[in-house]
This record gives structure tokens, C-alpha cells and sequence, in this order.
């Protein structure tokens, strides 16, 4: 489970959770992303942020700050992985 | 505003970016008007279209939107323009539907929530012809009987095909009036919008609508209830009970209405779409470059570097052509009105000078909305506001702030219109708020006067560079902390989040661009055009009267043996002192004193109000050199070196001092002194509020700068 600010470009997943009190997840969810979808993080701004989510065949960019309400379940044979950040 | 009664009225809806404008220009042939819809800053574009057997019908293309959700004032209007609210305007008879047919399933999300509405229904799905290089077979009938009938056509708009179509459909739907089949809610979600059906019915004696009832029970922030006059303790209570009704069927409340919807568009497509590959195949590999780290902000600095080089530069050209035109007609007409001085300098200052004063804005705006047009056509005006967001979203503007922000520094006015292409209207105030903080090109004179006459000669070339680098710094620097305060602590919009679809790539179509380069021109000549118009009258009238003859006699009787030149000079600077602007100017003096300014400084500073680059020909004839002086005028110069006070505590001293020529240009660099560029606001903010509050605050922004920069200085050197 990891929120989408912190996937890596080129990871992808399947969408488990976001939080529909949120504007930014209500207009989301209009543009089709709803739990099980899989999505990917195509890449970052140049700057880091924002970033290019890709899902329901569109790219939709999005600011880190927008994306950290929404958990990610990163795909297992996703080649780009990472040790899970310590808490 | 609306059509005649006997005219029908169709509404064009869909998603951004599926190609509905290149349709709407090509259904109503550009035989088309623009207004505003009142009250927002929305435009409200309308066209007549035949329906291909001679019957015509009003079009008017909404604004594009994901959802019926509404979050934003375009999303509001078209919710209320479907519903038939809007003060002046008749509910449309049907809505056509666009799509964009290589992703059905986001795209009839819309049209999904549009089947509550209970209107007749075309749905058009364009770029076919894309759809159809992806490899996707799409069966319009397939699909049209899964919608109880509803026409459904296939087009591609940017080539022309299947135009004829759609008018038939359009024909068709307005005769049978096919409704697409209502959403079948599960059993406790249908139960909870009959109960708030039963509420509002119970509560204020109407019966509301099926779409109405949905808004209340699904979202957060409606103003449906409002609008139906539903009020706050009866109305909480209801909708949470039918709230918790929705979540026992299993849903979030929020979440609900997407879910059911996209459940029941994947059934419903199922079969209607098959094969297709990768298909933002073509777009991604072009984003690998144009988004790359290092090659993204290159290109992006390139074609912003060309599209700003194109506002300031190429429109020179033509503006020069204006202006050489406006001298000819003045050379032209002037004689013949020989016999009356105050009809020829009516006409030649203040008519043709108004006429001129408007149309030398043309040009850049027409160049700005080529590029303008063909950024956003093409899709890549997504990827510059993705590449800049993080520049601007601390201070509450975002990624869109950009393009404005950079016209800004040729023009305020093109800058100000382009803030239409900012979608969050709170980022879209402020930005256009900010806009005439950036030095413009006719800041320029200003800077390149006081440089060349005081700093070089005194300094070296070297510090006439960094002072005018800094000046040009000088607005950017207030203007950014401004949006911060602005968008933080003044408005209290709520803020939208910066989700940006990245479209994907498209040749801009030519007579698209064409048409909203000419819209964008015309709307300000009719709009804005007639304000500047009538502020240059005035200011003439004002630096014109009154007009004493004995003034000029007095000067020439004074000055027997001067050449004929010279005594003009006089005279002309004569009348200007003891015109209302003159007086008013000497009057008003000591309240700039404190800048440093004298009476004439203070007189060519008032008259700069309707256009700053006045100052430099303002400060000619004051100084009787004659009104033609330029910013390299030597003669200029030296009499503005020479010029001492005459009075008072600084008897003796040179008016333009270091501190009073920094103060001067800091107070150019940050007064509001441009009458287009405050009715151009007022165009684009739906009113005079935030045009007369960007004009207090920069004017008073400029004098405290200025005062202090002045008071500084003066004590230091």
C-alpha cells in the first residue's frame, strides 16, 4: 500500500482506496478512477511535481499534495520496486 | 439574448478536448454570436444551425466538463443552462452529446449523468477517424439501441465527415424526442432520492426534478438547494438520513454516483467496442520528449521565448502602420479645420487618437491568440502549465499562470485576455490581477528617458543596464506576494485542485485558429474598445479647456524676436498649465511631493493615467519642447536637467535628483496607468469591483513605493 505521491515513474498498481470527501478525488473518480483500476505513474514534472497519472486510456496530471489521499496497491511484477519507506 | 419563441434551442455538451468546438464551427458555419452569460465570466457562444431540411435551431455551445458535479463557474452554468435556470435563457429542446470515441468509457460518464435530465439526446461520437487508426471497431447502432434509440453518429469534426449526419440526427431527435433510458439505481439508492424527492416536495410545494434530486442526495457542495429555496436544518436532516440509507446499500455517498455510472457504462459498451492497442501510443512517445527533464523546459523555453519575441517584436510592424495611418488621416483632415482650432484638435487628438488608442492593441492580441490557439489546439498548452505548476502553485496561481504572466511583459491587454485559459477561476483572478504589474512595452519610454538623461550621463552605461533590468523586476517582485495575499487571505473562493487532463497531440485545425483570433479582437474592440474610447475624450477634454486666447497672445507679445517654433513650444505649454488637467496638477502637487515630483512632473503623471507612454510627450510640452519629443530627445533632456525648484525648502536644487528620477520610474513601474488595461479587466472579471480595486491598489501601491524609494534615497546620497 503506497500513496500515489510516492510511486516511482513507471510504477504501476491497482487504485485501493481514495478519499471521496476530497474535490480532487470527486473529480477523479468522474474521470473513471475507482478502486481496482490500474493506473501508472508515467512521470514527473521536471520540477518533481506534479506528476502524469495514467489510467481509463488518459493521462491526467495531478499535484503531489492531491495525490497522497490515494492508495496504491503496487503491482507485484512491477520491474521498478522499492523497500517500503521506514515509519 | 434568446432566440426568438418559435426557434428551438439545442445545447452542444461534452467532455474537453473532444473536438466540440471544431464541431460547433463546423455546424453553424461560424454564423455565430458571443455574450456572457450574466453575472460570470463565462462566455456564451451561440450559432445558428440547419438541420439539413431547412429548419434551423439555435445552438450554443456549453462549456466543457467532466462531470455534473459542479465544481467551477462553467460547470455551474452548464448544469443551470440544462436545467433551464438561467435568467434570460429558455431550457434547450435537446442536447447533443460530443464524445470522443477513442475513450467511450470516460466519455459517457457525462452522458450518463445527461440521461436524468429527461431531454432528446444525439450523441455524437467525433474523432472516429482516430478511434478507427487505433484499431477500435465501434458499433454506433449497437450502441444507439442499447440507449433506447437515442441517434447515435460518428464524425470526425477536424475533417469534415459525418457534419451532414448529425444535423439528420439533430432532425431526427427533435421530431421522435428519444430520451436515453433514466439509470436503473440499485433498490436502497433509488429509495433515498424518492425520499428527498418526498422532503422537498413536503418542505416548499414543488415537486423537484429526477436531476435536481440526484445533485442534493451525491454531492457536497450543491447550490440546488438553494436555488430551490430548501433550507438548512429540514434539508440536513434529510439528506443524511438518505445518506445513510445509500450506505447500507454498500456505497460512500460521494462515491456512489461514479460507481453506479461506470458499472452501468461497462455494460452497456460491452460488445460496442473492440479491439484497439496502445493507444496513447503516439502522444507518449512525443511527451517522452517534450515532458523530459532537461529537453521538456528547453523546448518549452524556446516556443515561449518565440511566442513573446512574435507579441513584442513582429506586432511592432503593424502597429507602426496603425500609427503612421493615424498621422496621415490627422495630416489629412487637419487643414480643412483650420478655421476651427477646437473641432481640429477634437478630432485629430482626441477622436482619431481614441480610434487609435484601441486598435494599436490588434495586433498583439491577434499574434498572442495565434499561439494562444494553437497551444491549447494542439494539446501542448496542458504539458507548459504541467512543466510550470510548481513555479506558481505556492502563491495560488497554477501552471496556466504562465502564458498571461509572459504577455504581461509586451502587452497587459492580450495577457489579461489569455487568462481565460485558466479553468480554476479563484487562479484566474489573481492572475489577471497580476498581469499589469509586468513591464510592459510601454514602460519602456519612461525607463529609456530617465536612463539616458540622468543615469548614463551620471553612472555609465553599466548602471543604465542594471537599472533597467531592475525595473523591469520591480512589478514582478510586488505582483507575486500580491496573488499570494490574494489568493490566501483575500478571496475566499474555494480552491480548485489542479487536475489536468494531457490530451493527447493534434494538428490545431486553421479555421479554428482563425475564428478565435478574430473572436477574441472583436469582443474587445466592442467591449473594451468603447471605454478606452471615451477615457481618451475626456482626458483631452480635460488637458484642452479651457481655452483662453489671450493665453497665446500674452506668450507671443512676451516673446517678440523668438522663431516662430519656439514661441509654439511656449504656448503650447501656456495652455496645458492652465487647462482643468493643469490646474488640477498643481493643485494636487503637494500630494506627490512627498515622491519628489513637481507640478509639471505631477500634471505628466495624471495624464499618463488613460496611457503611460503619454508621459514622455506630456513631459515635451510642459517642458516646451513641443509634443513630438521622444525618450532620445536631447533637447528634452537637458531642459529636465536643468530643472530646478523654485521654491520652497529645495529652492535651487535640481528637480531631477537620483532620488526623484528612481522614484519616478518605480512609480511607472507599478501605477495602474493604462484605461485599456482597466476595462479589459473589468471584460474579464464580469465587472467594474476588481478592476476599480486592481486600480486603487496599484496607484497606491506606486505612491507609497515611490515616497519611500524617494525619502530613501534623497537622505543617502
Amino acid at each position: 500500500m503506497t500513496p500515489l505521491s510516492q510511486l516511482l515513474p513507471g510504477q504501476y498498481g491497482k487504485l485501493l482506496s481514495l478519499d471521496p470527501e476530497r474535490a480532487v478525488d470527486q473529480r477523479l473518480m468522474a474521470l473513471g478512477l475507482l478502486p481496482g483500476m490500474a493506473l501508472k505513474l508515467v512521470r514527473k514534472a521536471p520540477l518533481g511535481d506534479p506528476i502524469a497519472v495514467e489510467f481509463a486510456g488518459q493521462v491526467v496530471s495531478l499535484r503531489l499534495t492531491e495525490a497522497q489521499n490515494i492508495l496504491i496497491d503496487v503491482a507485484a511484477d512491477c520491474p521498478i520496486q522499492r523497500p517500503r519507506p521506514q515509519a | 439574448m434568446s432566440a426568438p419563441e418559435a426557434q428551438l434551442t439545442v445545447a452542444l455538451v461534452g467532455n474537453p478536448n473532444t473536438g466540440k468546438s471544431t464541431l460547433f464551427n463546423a455546424l453553424t458555419g461560424l454564423r455565430q454570436r458571443v455574450g456572457n452569460y450574466p453575472g460570470v465570466t463565462v462566455a456564451r457562444k451561440s450559432g445558428l444551425c440547419d438541420c439539413g431540411d431547412g429548419t434551423k435551431v439555435e445552438l450554443v455551445d456549453l462549456p466543457g466538463l467532466y462531470s455534473l458535479s459542479a465544481a467551477s463557474p462553467d460547470e455551474q452554468v452548464v448544469i443551470d443552462a440544462l436545467g433551464g435556470h438561467l435568467a434570460g435563457d429558455r431550457r434547450p429542446d435537446a442536447v447533443v452529446v460530443v464524445v470522443d470515441a477513442t475513450n467511450l468509457l470516460r466519455n459517457l460518464f457525462l452522458a450518463s449523468q445527461l440521461s436524468e435530465l429527461d431531454l432528446p439526446v444525439v450523441l455524437v461520437l467525433n474523432q472516429a477517424d482516430v478511434a478507427a487508426e487505433q484499431g477500435l471497431r465501434i458499433d454506433g447502432e449497437l450502441l444507439s439501441r442499447r440507449l433506447g434509440g437515442v441517434p447515435v453518429v460518428l464524425t470526425s469534426a477536424w475533417k469534415g465527415e459525418g457534419i451532414a449526419a448529425v444535423r439528420r440526427a439533430l432532425a431526427e431527435a427533435l421530431r421522435r424526442r428519444v430520451r436515453m433510458p433514466a439509470v436503473d439505481w440499485p433498490a436502497l439508492v433509488a429509495e433515498a432520492l424518492a425520499d428527498i424527492a418526498a422532503a422537498v416536495q413536503a418542505d416548499t410545494g414543488r415537486a423537484p426534478t429526477r436531476a435536481d434530486v440526484e445533485r442534493l442526495l451525491f454531492d457536497s457542495t450543491t447550490s440546488v438547494g438553494q436555488r430551490l429555496g430548501w433550507a438548512a436544518p429540514g434539508r440536513d436532516a434529510a439528506v443524511r438520513a438518505a445518506r445513510d440509507k445509500v450506505r447500507r446499500a454498500g456505497y460512500n455517498p460521494l462515491a456512489a454516483e461514479p460507481l453506479i455510472h461506470y458499472e452501468r457504462l461497462r455494460r452497456l459498451l460491452d460488445g460496442v467496442v473492440q479491439g484497439g492497442g496502445d493507444r496513447s501510443a503516439g502522444s507518449a512517445a512525443v511527451d517522452r520528449v517534450l515532458l523530459h527533464r532537461v529537453l521538456g523546459p528547453v523546448v518549452f523555453a524556446a516556443i515561449m521565448l518565440g511566442m513573446f519575441a512574435s507579441v513584442f517584436w513582429l506586432a511592432k510592424f503593424p502597429m507602426q502602420a496603425l500609427a503612421a495611418g493615424a498621422d496621415w488621416l490627422k495630416a489629412v483632415i487637419a487643414p480643412s479645420l483650420d478655421a476651427m482650432p477646437m473641432l481640429q484638435s477634437l478630432v485629430t487628438d482626441g477622436l482619431i487618437g481614441g480610434v487609435g488608442a484601441f486598435l494599436s492593441f490588434l495586433p498583439q492580441i491577434l499574434i498572442l491568440f495565434l499561439f494562444v490557439s494553437i497551444l491549447e489546439d494542439s494539446g501542448y498548452m496542458a504539458r507548459a502549465a504541467f512543466i510550470m505548476d510548481r513555479l506558481f502553485s505556492w502563491c495560488g496561481l497554477n501552471g496556466k499562470s504562465f502564458v498571461p504572466m509572459l504577455s504581461g511583459f509586451a502587452c497587459a491587454i492580450p495577457g489579461l485576455l489569455s487568462t481565460r485559459t485558466i479553468e480554476d477561476p479563484k487562479a484566474r483572478l489573481a492572475t489577471a490581477f497580476a498581469v499589469p504589474f509586468m513591464s510592459c512595452s510601454a514602460r519602456f519610454p519612461i525607463y529609456a528617458l530617465m536612463c539616458a538623461a540622468f543615469i548614463g550621463p551620471l553612472y555609465g552605461p553599466g548602471w543604465e543596464s542594471v537599472v533597467m533590468v531592475g525595473m523591469h523586476c520591480v512589478g514582478l517582485l510586488f505582483a507575486v506576494p500580491t496573488a499570494f495575499v490574494l489568493t490566501r487571505l483575500v478571496l475566499k473562493v474555494k480552491p480548485q485542485p489542479f487536475v489536468l487532463e494531457l490530451p493527447r497531440y493534434q494538428m490545431p485545425k486553421p479555421r479554428d485558429v482563425l475564428w478565435r483570433m478574430w473572436q477574441n479582437a472583436a469582443e474587445f474592440v466592442s467591449k473594451a474598445g468603447t471605454v478606452i474610447f471615451a477615457i481618451t475624450i475626456v482626458v483631452w477634454a480635460l488637458s484642452y479647456f479651457p481655452r483662453d486666447v489671450s493665453v497665446a497672445e500674452r506668450i507671443k507679445a512676451a516673446n517678440p524676436a523668438a522663431a516662430e517654433e519656439v514661441v509654439k513650444a511656449k504656448v503650447q505649454a501656456a495652455y496645458v498649465e492652465q487647462s482643468y488637467m493643469g490646474r488640477f496638477g498643481k493643485a494636487v502637487q503637494p500630494l506627490f511631493d512627498p515622491c519628489g515630483f513637481d507640478w509639471k512632473i505631477t500634471v505628466g503623471v495624471l495624464a499618463s493615467f488613460p496611457a503611460r507612454e503619454v508621459i514622455v510627450s506630456t513631459l515635451g510640452v510642459t517642458y516646451s519642447v513641443g509634443e513630438g519629443a521622444k525618450a532620445d530627445s536631447a533637447h528634452l533632456q537637458q531642459a529636465m536637467r536643468d530643472a530646478k525648484w523654485s521654491e520652497g525648502p529645495r529652492a535651487g536644487t535640481p528637480i531631477f535628483s537620483l532620488a526623484a528620477v528612481l522614484a519616478l520610474m518605480v512609480f511607472f513601474a507599478l501605477c495602474s496607468q493604462c484605461g485599456p488595461t482597466v476595462a479589459t479587466l473589468a471584460q474579464e472579471t464580469g465587472g467594474w469591483k476588481w478592476a476599480a480595486i486592481s486600480f486603487v491598489y496599484m496607484t497606491a501601491l506606486a505612491w507609497i513605493v515611490a515616497a519611500v524609494v524617494y525619502q530613501v534615497v534623497i537622505r543617502l546620497a
